[in-house]
């Protein structure tokens, strides 16, 4: 049985009206906005299931996009944000879509277009409470929560990259709480997942990129 | 030093001579590797968000976003400043706070969830008025926070306090069954009474259906909301008085599952029963959604 920290019971603090179509959605805006470093350019937002029928009255729409400009979920901002990207020229668009079969009910796709006009896209749900789960990055399936300190590396499907990179995190005293390692094909792209119980810093990170085969590194924590 | 249920709760609390907010703020060191200090700063930060959002929907004109509520909470407090309250003036202030507390969160303003932000103003409209009304200071409100968050727990662990799941009597039928527990402690009750309050709070609400109009959190939650002060308040003082709970807390939150489980998919938060479901809920929900 899960155990329950008290402020996921007094809490999460939050922008209203629903901590899973308002808190949640903003999550799942903010994670988008760090793997794409927060430079977005244009974001397409496809709604399913729930998202997509109720998404005005809960200001989910408000709450995405707050999230991709990079407001956490009890950031007033929020409900400005349509303004506040219009001010930054980020363009936006909301759709109503079914994708697909099996999935949760407040799933969205997010689609983002960055200022070299690379593509990139996000799957994700808000499964209640405020918690949120990223299934999908760029065409890799993979699953993590944002609840903990997560190093998000993607890298060539090579033999011994995995134990450069734990070793560099053994050295920054950082550890490991969960790990796992997603790809699309054999040798093609893959996806490290690493949560973590430590802050994690700026140096570790340039460490980690330093590794040969390693094309990118995000962190991405959720307070 | 963990717990799964009231009774271990209890017996927690009797072999080592706690009160529960004391057993809560050990579990959550142990959980989180935090110190006591750290966690009470957070919630101090939970506390000071909640008298925020208090401050703002009785003084700034709030309405809304759907355009469905606001201003209610001011007119309780209008009244009660004029008038004499037919309910007396700590509970008018009660619920004028809890009112004030949901007509923010519906205005996308900020609160804490507590247990979720449909039920978020029976804590905050009640602890805050207990604590005004008997001079109790911050420290004696966050311990309150803490002995809220025991009982929102022990439901959410064993039950469940989504409105989805279990209706409004999991969502503000649990928020004031921790309001209630909390202002036991806050007041000098032990950790048995704090928990026939508890139990109280959801025996007098238990079957009530979660069936929001356009399935917005606004109407009927902002008055459900009131109750649900009322109904902290009530139970607090039935427990303070001595009062029991006859069936004991930990098989009421069962039987509050069960009903929940039990209750119709139209009337738990699909907005389709209930309220909801009535020629002029339908109207409204037209109103604001479209077709």
């Amino acid at each position: 049985m899960k155990d329950f920290s008290i402020f996921e019971i007094v809490g999460p603090n939050m922008i209203g009206p629903s901590s899973s179509h308002t808190a949640g959605a903003c999550k799942l805006g903010f994670v988008a906005h760090k793997l794409a470093k927060g430079d977005v350019e244009a974001v397409t937002f496809l709604l399913h299931g729930s998202f997509a029928k109720t998404y005005k009255g809960h200001g989910t729409d408000k709450a995405l996009l707050g999230g991709i400009l990079g407001f956490e979920a009890d950031d007033e901002r929020i409900r400005d944000s349509f303004e506040l990207a219009d001010a930054k020229g980020l363009k936006y668009q909301f759709i109503e879509a079914d994708l697909g079969d099996n999935l949760h009910p407040n799933t969205v796709r997010i689609n983002i277009t960055k200022s070299n006009q690379e593509e990139m896209t996000v799957l994700g749900a808000s499964i209640g409470g405020g918690n949120i789960k990223i299934t999908e990055i760029d065409g890799v399936k993979l699953m993590f929560t944002g609840e903990y300190s997560t190093l998000i590396i993607p890298h060539d499907d090579k033999p011994g990259i995995v134990g450069r990179v734990t070793s560099i995190l053994g050295e920054h005293e950082i550890n490991i709480a969960f790990m796992k390692v997603y790809r699309h094909h054999k040798g093609k792209n893959a996806f490290m997942i690493i949560e973590t119980d430590s802050e994690l810093n700026r140096e570790m990170v340039e460490d980690i990129k330093g590794i040969d085969y390693v094309t990118n590194v995000f962190i991405v924590s959720i307070k | 030093m963990t717990f799964t249920n009231g009774q271990e709760l209890i017996t927690l609390c009797k072999e080592k001579n706690l009160k529960i907010y004391e057993v809560m703020i050990q579990k959550e060191m142990e959980l989180t590797g935090l110190s006591e200090a750290e966690i009470k700063n957070k919630l101090k930060i939970s506390l000071d968000i909640m008298k925020q959002a208090v401050e703002r929907g009785l003084t700034e004109d709030i309405k809304s976003v759907s355009g469905l509520i606001g201003g209610d909470a001011k007119k309780i407090t209008e009244r009660n400043d004029k008038t004499r309250s037919v309910c007396g003036s700590l509970m008018s202030k009660a619920i004028s706070r809890s009112m004030a507390v949901l007509e923010v969160n519906a205005a996308m303003g900020r609160i804490v969830a507590a247990p979720t932000a449909g039920s978020s103003g029976i804590v905050p409209g009640t602890l805050l008025t207990i604590a005004e009304e008997f001079s109790l200071d911050d420290e004696r409100l966050v311990e309150g926070l803490l002995t809220a968050s025991g009982v929102g727990f022990i439901i959410s662990r064993n039950a469940t306090v989504a409105g989805a799941e279990g209706g409004c009597q999991a969502e503000t039928g649990s928020a004031a069954a921790m309001a209630a527990a909390a202002i036991v402690e806050m007041m000098g009750g032990t950790p048995e009474a704090a928990l026939h309050g508890a139990a109280a709070c959801l025996k007098n609400v238990l079957g009530l259906v979660c069936d929001p109009i356009a399935g917005l959190v606004e109407a009927p939650c902002e008055k459900r909301n009131a109750i649900g002060a009322a109904n902290a308040l009530i139970s607090a003082e039935m427990a303070l008085a001595g009062v029991e709970s006859i069936i004991p807390f930990d098989e009421v939150v069962d039987a509050m599952y069960r009903v929940g489980r039990t209750l119709p998919f139209e009337l738990r938060e699909s907005a389709i029963g209930g309220l909801a479901g009535t020629p002029t809920g339908q109207r409204i929900k037209k109103e604001i959604l479209g077709e």
